[in-house]
């Protein structure tokens, strides 16, 4: 038995040790994970039994299973034991205005050139729901929504306000039988978005959410539910920002959208998670589980950027349920230092006609292992479907790696699958030419990284965009000495 | 003290020596030729004036404005005022040209505690340049030199130039690959930044393109040497008696 198998095993076999009480009183949940902590999360939120219910099941699957391996992923063994799964947020009460939040935070959007102030100048661009530790402490412009129907608050809200569209569509797309980190997310999940759109409605802004680990020790175990009813048309952005931390730190979000027909969803995400230190350091754990489904005509498009986290196991994937339905998955994943991403996507194919592209743009410097990891798999129903794939790797320096690892799979002759791949370096002649011109050597890089990846970054919507090149450059600091 | 002054400059790559003590001397305003035969090291010359990393300076001194600037990075020489145009510039994929020479301005003003342009200025810069060199708008959306036709990037290395406005201009093989119409264009984009406070050296192989840039001195490269330096006039008796009286 390896070690990690061992950690596991003695995880599972081994009983609650800390004698913990369920005190409803107590902000923070004492260590570790148990049908007890389960218990004192769902009171804590005030949850309805159901839900409850929902997560013991989560739960009682999770301790069966073992962690996955088979990501191109090399870290020490997790401790689920030695994680907190609940932390309250620090102040009783939400800030009341942009003021009052944490200065660090605004410093670091500062940096990336998204301080939040102005986003409340482009009040009726972005709404912003951010979270902080667990809990939801600020939603704005939901009344401005309402008006039109739209629901977009905290996961925690809709299972009081809206239990009947959350009972419905929880783990419909990601079942908590899904893999490991997304029975892990369904058992312990604290809080995140949810969104509805009401049928035949566009919404009128980019719905925006950034989220950032805060607690030490503290689990991010974020719960993410879109749900596009007929002909509605959403765009949702999706960023994150971590401040420096030393010890290693579990993230395992879910993300689930369904896209009824004639429905159009965008789900852009910039994720900037603690990437550890030079020396591979620190750096956040992020183990993420993203679908959506597709009903007819209906249309799914992923775009990441990916630049943080020591560790990324990342596949957002679409089922192309519906006949005519459009799957779309445009990624940028740079890794540097001792960073290591596996990365990509899942385009499953059932209904007549489907289509899906992939793009996807892996960067590696430093030291770091980038894994372009996809599946396109066509059903035998489905007739005439197409998919074209696109994945390219840059390396720059000779110490870190590129891998491309698709799996496609046809059981339709009347179907077809396009895959292209390339690997390139960036050359020293590059590099000397836009010297010439006067860009030092890390702006020159930047900016071939940024050219690499292009394609990926014009999806993006605007504002997401600039702050998706800054992080690019940030994110080369110190990849060539 | 010379514009730029190279006194008896050695440089190799990897083991083989290149250049072999050659020595030049450029004044402000003055246009120099060093012409030469294939293999002469001309254009190891313009690239070691730039700072191309792959050459190695093994001995030997290398001045601008009586700075020594071997120890500079090329961006450092570039923003001093250096600019080298390349014989066959690399493409950068992805990398739009008014992003590209906006940074690499503004990069250059900050050099010099300057403003950086507003995107007014710039506009209005990148556009007057543009029209001058009949660079439609058209190629100015596209990526640095992506899929550019051996005329097209020479132009386009010419409007980049034009548009830094550098002190000191290296131009190698302008000519080479271009038709007599694009050649005429390329010339004369060059001729109107003749300036007082301007220098200029280029690297050809043919007489050419001296009928169109009418250069103050020509100088012959053998061997990695410069052998013999004369006035314009030198281009005709190459072109009858050829490299082969200087060897």
């Amino acid at each position: 038995m390896s070690e990690q198998e061992k950690t596991i095993d003695e995880f599972v076999s081994k009983e609650y040790q800390y004698g913990f009480e369920t005190d409803i009183q107590s902000e923070t949940a004492p260590k570790g994970l148990s049908e007890e902590i389960i218990r004192f999360i769902s009171k804590k939120k005030n949850e309805p039994e159901w839900l409850l219910e929902f997560r013991l099941k989560a739960y009682r699957h999770f301790i069966s299973l073992k962690e996955p391996h088979w990501g191109k992923l090399n870290y020490k063994p997790i401790d689920y034991q030695d994680l907190y799964y609940y932390v309250a947020p620090k102040k009783s009460e939400g800030p009341k205005s942009l003021d009052e939040v944490d200065p660090e935070l605004l410093k670091t959007y500062d940096k990336l050139g998204i301080p939040l102030k102005e986003q409340e100048a482009l009040a009726g661009v972005v709404a912003v729901d951010a979270i902080f530790d667990s809990v939801s402490v600020a939603t704005t412009y939901k009344e401005h929504l309402k008006q039109k129907g739209i629901i977009f608050c905290s996961i925690s809200e809709a299972v009081k306000d809206y239990p009947d569209l959350v009972k419905k569509y929880l783990g419909s797309v990601v079942p908590y039988t899904d893999n490991f980190f997304a029975a892990l997310n369904s058992a312990v999940f604290t809080d995140g978005s949810f969104v509805y759109i009401p049928k035949g409605v566009s919404c009128p802004m980019e719905l925006s959410s950034y989220f950032r680990i805060n607690a030490k020790n503290s689990g991010q175990f974020e719960r993410t539910l879109i749900i596009a009813d007929e002909k509605s048309t959403v765009s949702y952005l999706e960023g994150c920002t971590a401040p420096q931390r030393d010890e290693n730190q579990l993230h395992a979000a879910i993300v689930e959208i369904i896209v009824h027909d004639d429905a159009n969803v965008k789900y852009s995400t910039v994720q900037n998670w603690y990437p550890g230190d030079k020396e591979g350091k620190g750096g956040i754990y992020n183990f993420v589980t993203k679908r959506g489904i597709c009903h007819k005509n209906a249309k799914l498009s992923w775009t990441q950027v990916e630049t943080g986290s020591a560790i990324t196991w990342k596949y957002p994937s679409c089922i192309l349920k519906g006949d005519n339905s459009i799957g779309e998955f445009y990624s940028v994943a740079l890794t540097n230092h001792f960073q290591q991403a596996d990365t990509g996507t899942k385009m499953i194919h059932l209904g007549k006609n489907t289509s899906s592209i992939i793009i996807s743009k892996g960067i590696s410097a430093g030291f770091s292992s980038n894994a372009y990891r996809g599946m396109v798999k066509i059903k035998k129903g489905a007739n005439n479907a197409k998919n074209i794939s696109k994945c390219d790797s840059l390396l720059i320096g000779d110490k870190c790696s590129a891998h491309t690892i698709p799996v496609l799979e046809n059981q339709n002759t009347s179907s077809v699958i396009e895959h292209e791949a390339s690997t390139g370096k960036i050359s020293e002649e590059q590099l000397f030419y836009a010297q010439t011109r006067g860009l030092n050597q890390e702006q020159a890089i930047s900016m071939i990284v940024n050219g690499f990846c292009k394609e990926v970054m014009q999806k993006l919507p605007m504002e997401f965009a600039v702050e998706a090149t800054k992080l690019i450059g940030i994110n080369l600091e110190g990849s060539v000495g | 003290m010379a514009f730029l002054e190279i006194k008896d400059l050695h440089v190799s790559v990897g083991n083989k020596e290149i250049l072999k003590g050659c020595s030049l001397k450029i004044e402000e305003g003055e246009v120099h030729a060093v012409m030469g035969p294939n293999g002469s090291g001309k254009s190891t010359l313009a690239n070691v004036i730039a700072g191309n990393p792959v050459y190695q300076v093994t001995k030997g001194s290398l001045l601008f404005r009586g700075e020594n600037i071997l120890e500079m990075t090329p961006d450092e020489r570039a923003r001093a005022g250096i600019f080298m145009a390349f014989q066959s510039p690399v493409e950068l994929p992805g990398v739009g040209i008014a992003q590209f020479l906006k940074t690499a301005l503004n990069e250059k003003l900050k050099s010099q505690n300057k403003n950086p342009l507003d995107a007014v200025q710039f506009i209005k810069r990148l556009k007057t340049r543009a029209t001058a060199l009949n660079i439609s708008d058209e190629m100015l959306k596209r990526s640095v030199n992506e899929g550019f036709s051996g005329g097209e990037k020479k132009k386009m290395e010419t409007f980049q130039m034009a548009f830094l406005e550098p002190d000191f201009c290296i131009l190698d093989e302008m000519d080479a690959g271009l038709d007599i119409d694009a050649l005429k264009t390329v010339s004369q984009g060059i001729n109107v930044m003749r300036e007082k406070t301007r220098s200029f050296l280029l690297i050809t192989h043919f007489q050419r393109l001296l009928n169109y840039i009418e250069p103050d001195y020509i100088h012959i490269m053998i061997d990695g040497k410069i052998v013999h330096s004369g006035d314009k006039s030198l281009a005709k008796i190459l072109e009858e008696k050829g490299y082969d009286a200087y060897r």
